[in-house]
Parts: C-alpha cells; sequence; structure tokens
C-alpha cells in the first residue's frame, strides 16, 4: 500500500530528545488555545473517514457511516474527535516529554485497537488541515511548519510501542 | 486509488471554477509553504539567486504551476495522453523525484483551505486529493 500522507517521518531514539524551539512552543500552544476543540476535532476526524475511507474499518460500531453527509452527523464521529483532540492537548501540556506521555496510548492503539500506525499520518494531514481552515491567513508557512513538527512527533510516539 | 468517477470530475470542475480566478496566489501560497515546511524541497531551486519563498522567482513558479493544474483539469478524462509533454519534461529535464509531487499536492491542499475553508469541504477534498494524486502520476510516467 503506498504512503498516503506527507506528515515529516521523525526517528527519534528513546535518549533523544525533541527540541523545540520557542517559536515552535510558543506557536503551538496558541494554536491550541484557538481551535475551538469541539469543532476542530469532530471535523478533522470526520475529514478523515471521508478522505480516506478505508480508516473506517476501526470503527463498525459506529452505524452510519455511508456517505459524506452521514459520517459529519454522526453523533458517535463527534464524540471521538473530541477525544482524539483532547488526547492532542496532553502532548501540548508536555512538549518535553511526549514520548512517555503516550505510551498507555501506543499500547492500547496497538494491542487491544490494532490501528495501522500508518493511519495516524492520515488523521495528522486532515487536522492540518482543518487547523488551515480555522486560522486562514495566521496559518502562515512557519506556523504549519511547527504543527506539522509538533503531530509528527505525536505520531511518532503513538507507534512506539508497537511490536 | 486513482481512477477518478464521474462525481470526482464533475467536483473538481465545479470547484476548480470558483478558484481558478485566485490561481496564482493559490500557487505563489503552495510553493511558499513547500520551501518552508519542506526545506529539503530548496534543492530544486538552487539556481535561483533568491530562495526565499516569496521572492518573485518562487511566486512565479507558483504560477507556473498552477497553469499545469488548470491545463489537467481542461484533461480530466485523460491525464496521460494530456500531460504527456508535461511528463518528458519532469522526467527528462527537471527530474524531481515524484515524492515532492505528493508534497506540493499536500500544500496546494492547505492553500485551499486556508483560502477557501468553506468551500473546501471534504467532498472537494476527496476528489481533489485525488485528482492531484492522478496529475502526480501522468507526470511520472515517462519517468522510467
Amino acid at each position: 500500500m503506498p504512503e498516503n500522507s506527507v506528515s515529516a517521518d521523525l526517528q527519534t531514539g528513546s535518549d533523544k530528545m525533541v527540541e523545540w524551539t520557542d517559536f515552535e512552543r510558543d506557536t503551538i500552544k496558541d494554536i491550541f488555545s484557538r481551535i475551538k476543540y469541539d469543532v476542530v476535532g469532530p471535523a478533522a476526524f470526520a475529514r478523515c473517514l471521508v478522505v480516506y475511507p478505508w480508516t473506517q474499518r476501526y470503527f463498525g460500531g459506529f452505524g452510519n457511516l455511508y456517505n459524506a453527509a452521514a459520517i459529519k452527523g454522526n453523533p458517535m464521529v463527534s464524540k471521538h474527535g473530541t477525544t482524539i483532540i483532547h488526547g492532542l492537548d496532553r502532548a501540548v501540556k508536555n512538549l518535553d516529554d511526549i514520548e512517555n506521555t503516550y505510551t498507555e496510548l501506543s499500547v492500547l492503539h496497538s494491542e487491544k485497537l490494532h490501528v495501522d500506525p500508518d493511519n495516524f499520518k492520515l488523521l495528522a494531514d486532515c487536522l492540518t488541515i482543518v487547523v488551515a481552515a480555522q486560522l486562514g491567513k495566521e496559518f502562515t508557512g512557519e506556523v504549519q511548519a511547527a504543527f506539522q513538527k509538533f503531530l509528527a512527533v505525536v505520531v511518532s510516539s503513538l507507534g512506539r510501542q508497537y511490536h | 486509488m486513482t481512477t477518478l468517477t464521474a462525481k470526482d470530475k464533475q467536483t473538481v470542475k465545479a470547484f476548480w471554477a470558483k478558484v481558478s480566478g485566485k490561481s496564482e496566489d493559490i500557487g505563489a501560497s503552495a510553493v511558499a509553504r513547500m520551501l518552508v515546511v519542506y526545506p529539503q524541497t530548496k534543492t530544486y531551486f538552487s539556481h535561483w539567486q533568491d530562495q526565499s519563498p516569496n521572492s518573485p522567482a518562487a511566486r512565479k513558479h507558483g504560477k507556473t504551476v498552477m497553469m499545469g493544474v488548470g491545463d489537467a483539469v481542461t484533461k480530466i478524462d485523460d491525464l496521460k495522453e494530456g500531460l504527456k509533454e508535461l511528463s518528458q519534461l519532469h522526467a527528462f529535464t527537471l527530474r524531481v523525484d515524484p515524492a515532492n509531487f505528493k508534497i506540493l499536492s499536500h500544500n496546494i491542499l492547505v492553500v485551499m483551505a486556508v483560502m477557501f475553508p468553506t468551500d473546501f469541504t471534504p467532498e472537494v477534498h476527496v476528489s481533489l486529493d485525488k485528482f492531484l494524486a492522478a496529475v502526480s502520476l501522468a507526470l511520472a510516467e515517462k519517468y522510467r
């Protein structure tokens, strides 16, 4: 299956900490203070299910995902989208230790949910698009770079406990 | 993965009709983002005196790219044939690694979200993503 996403691939060894510039820290915190969690989370997750329909494989219990309108209006989709964005919030609050912050979530996604980690990148791309739409012109190239770097670290950490 | 349905083609054409008036801005912004967010792409532009993302050369390149995209929309029923010459250009002269087509496509999508937040719905997003993937494939056709 060809790679579908362009989120940057990060190789962070467990002994290498990710370094954030002041601009990156400020930008990431600023983004999360400005976006509406109950709008962005559901919108990004719904978009992922529409744009990459194979991701629906994990949500057989969610009821009607038959078309874009059904996905967007599905209350379980909204709820899960909100859950995801609150999960990201934990990384924002622990920028210097995202890896350990996500150890349990990584195990959960691997051992219990059996999610192919490539899917994390697809969701990350949808988050980028939705945040871009929310912030408009303020989502400059530099802000995009910081946000995508943040998402890449999250994605990498979520994939770490897979064996 | 890259077969465009009738609905995809209709969606792409309708969206393009709405946004093509801003194609220069779209192109300039997409190329600028690409150079900033994926600095390795700058390696293709070492011949530019000014490599900054908003330089006249970068803007001009954005315009060129979007003219190609607009042309591809008119040839949406047979991209392989329609983009034959552009593919030869990319294969033998430019030799851009095809991984970069995905990068630029991603940034075009981001710009669409920034500039047309209400029109760039998930339905439009999926059709446009498929279209850009099909264009990328057609551009890589002559590579080997």
